[in-house]
């Protein structure tokens, strides 16, 4: 018995997505009293591998193979899977990011194994039950599933697990996996990466913008606002749909779930397919000129105000604290 | 080519959820369900794909005769024929052998689904079906072009994209950026009735997961309103109240 994580990384360094999903396979390793071992794929910076063992991994397997330096869906599964079975891991676990969303259904086939995507808490064992929870309706409910299979594949939704220091000895092995020509159909060509921006899916603060901006070349404001928090930017549906902003940054029902620590929206009425997207977001404030946006009703902070006016005294506010802390 | 696109049937966008039986059932009581908005957007790619007699679109849902509606809406935007799986879609797992078992028997060049779901948020299906089927899956693409048996495809990635060159048959999960959605015109719609829709009773498959039940999340407390005058203070409660930035 073990259970086995999949450290994804990206540009060479593991994501904040990855600690928290290795601190999350921890404390189920501790539940179920075993151990936690680590599977890294591809390029990782040195230094990198050292770190899963101060968030409680046991070992990590490490696999350095020129085929793979590319993230590769159909191989990277078959050598996690390969990883898992030669580890006795009867639970597997990822990060329910774009590349573990398509990644965890194919382990999860190989092993016959139950699959849990997008958890979003701890499992609660009792014996032979094994309960899991996720959103559900795009986050207007939580449904929870007993995964009754003996192996069981888990992915971990980003931001819903806090990371946990716990040393351990994190011993790193090489992992020599046996690959298969016909998982090699798929070839990345090109990565694109923009490097200057915050990736929203795993953004803690999220800036986001609505029609009430009135047109894409307000956006400024609200950039500076993200750049000076850290923060990612983001909008609604009829935003993206008028070509003011790109399609991967409408969060909402049909866009990108987020569950950022900080959610910020700005001229965002508040319907009901964008509140879908972000009512996992643990504080949510809400600037509309209109008191009766929708918005204000599952908000915990609300400015009712012109977005033009409120932003800049934000940002000024912001500069102030900054320059103070 | 031969497309298959794999639709389901999901609420409306605006439905407010609401349970029933003790929160283990949804309440379908005056609930509209739609084609899968991501859906759509595989099936308008899938139909511009094969304009022009360049090959035929197939949907296949596997769900109960009430699905038909939903199936109909799919012929009336353009595809040729569809295949209902007459059976419940217990989970992910369940619907992907029903449509592998199928594909087995009627191959396919390409299977698109959409990236999720909208009532249950998987994105199970087409890594599920990539893997029984042996070939390539990718689960959320935003662009799709093909070139003889090879494909160019965007799949999108934490703040960037990537593209990659797959070879056909292989399963993607498309999202926005792939193709605008089709409106049905009134010829689609008459055509429609008449397009084949068959039925194909379900294999069987044994299950590895049980649903236990939906819980609404815990209601907000009352918003906490700042003055416009006083917008500034709002940081000062976000880091010392709120402690999130």
């Amino acid at each position: 018995m073990a259970v086995l994580i999949y450290t994804e990384n990206a540009g060479g360094k593991f994501k904040k997505s990855t600690f928290e999903a290795i601190s999350y396979a921890r404390a189920i390793a501790d539940e179920t009293g075993t151990t936690l071992t680590a599977i890294s794929i591809g390029d990782v910076d040195p230094g990198e591998l050292a770190l899963p063992g101060k968030y409680g991994t046991d070992k990590v397997l490490h696999v350095c193979n020129g085929q793979l330096k590319n993230f590769i869906n159909q191989a990277y599964a078959s050598v996690i899977a390969e990883a898992a079975k030669k580890e006795n891991a009867d639970i597997v676990v990822l990060s329910n990011s774009f590349s573990g969303r398509g990644l965890a259904p194919r382990i999860a086939v190989k092993l016959d194994a139950g699959l849990a995507d997008g958890v979003i808490s701890l499992p609660e064992i009792s014996g032979s039950q094994f309960r899991v929870k996720k959103t559900a309706f795009s986050g207007k409910a939580f449904a929870i599933f007993e995964l009754t299979s003996a192996k069981k594949v888990i992915s971990l939704s980003p931001n819903a697990y806090q990371v946990v220091e716990k040393h351990a000895e994190g011993k790193i092995e090489e992992f020599i996996p046996e690959l298969k020509p016909t998982d090699f159909k798929a070839l990345v060509k090109e990565v694109i990466q923009s490097a200057d921006k915050v990736s929203l899916p795993d953004a803690e603060i999220v800036v986001s913008g609505g029609r009430g901006l009135k047109g894409p070349e307000n956006w400024g404001m609200l950039e500076e606002l993200a750049s000076l928090l850290g923060a990612a930017t983001a909008c609604s549906k009829p935003v993206s749909d008028a070509g003011w902003r790109s399609h991967s940054e409408h969060v909402g029902q049909t866009g990108i779930t987020v569950s950022p620590n900080l959610y910020i929206a700005v001229g965002i009425s508040g319907a009901i397919q964008h509140l879908a997207g972000v009512s996992s977001s643990k504080v949510i404030v809400v600037i509309n000129k209109d008191p009766e946006a929708p918005f204000f009703k599952v908000a915990d902070y609300g400015i009712v105000g012109d977005a033009f006016e409120v932003v800049p005294k934000l940002i000024a506010a912001v500069k102030e604290y900054k320059a103070s802390a | 080519m031969k497309i298959l696109v794999c639709i389901s049937n999901v609420p409306d966008t605006t439905t407010k959820i609401t349970f029933t039986d003790n929160n283990t059932q949804f309440n379908t009581n005056g609930v509209q369900f739609i084609l899968n908005p991501y859906d759509e957007i595989a099936l308008a790619r899938a139909i511009e794909l094969t304009e022009g007699g360049k090959g035929t679109v197939t949907v296949i849902n596997v769900g109960e005769v009430s699905t038909e509606p939903t199936i109909r809406k799919a012929l009336a935007i353009g595809a040729d024929d569809a295949v209902r799986i007459n059976a419940k879609p217990h989970d992910a797992w369940f619907v992907a052998k029903q449509i592998a078992s199928y594909i087995q028997q009627n191959s396919y060049d390409l299977v698109l689904t959409g990236r999720e779901s909208i009532d249950y948020n998987g994105s199970k299906v087409a890594g599920m079906l990539g893997e029984l089927l042996d070939i390539p899956s990718v689960s959320i693409i935003k662009k799709l072009d093909i070139e003889g048996d090879l494909a160019v495809v965007e799949r999108e990635i934490e703040g960037g994209k990537e593209i990659l060159s797959i070879q056909l048959p292989f399963v993607a999960g498309a999202a926005e950026g792939v193709a605008e959605p089709k409106i049905p015109n009134m010829r689609g719609i008459m055509s429609a009735r008449t397009k084949p829709l068959a039925v194909v009773e379900p294999v069987e498959v044994s299950t590895n997961l049980t649903f236990s039940g939906f819980e609404i999340p815990a209601a907000r407390g009352q918003v906490k309103l700042i003055p416009t005058d006083d917008s500034a203070s709002l940081i000062g409660l976000l880091h010392t109240e709120a402690r999130v930035i």
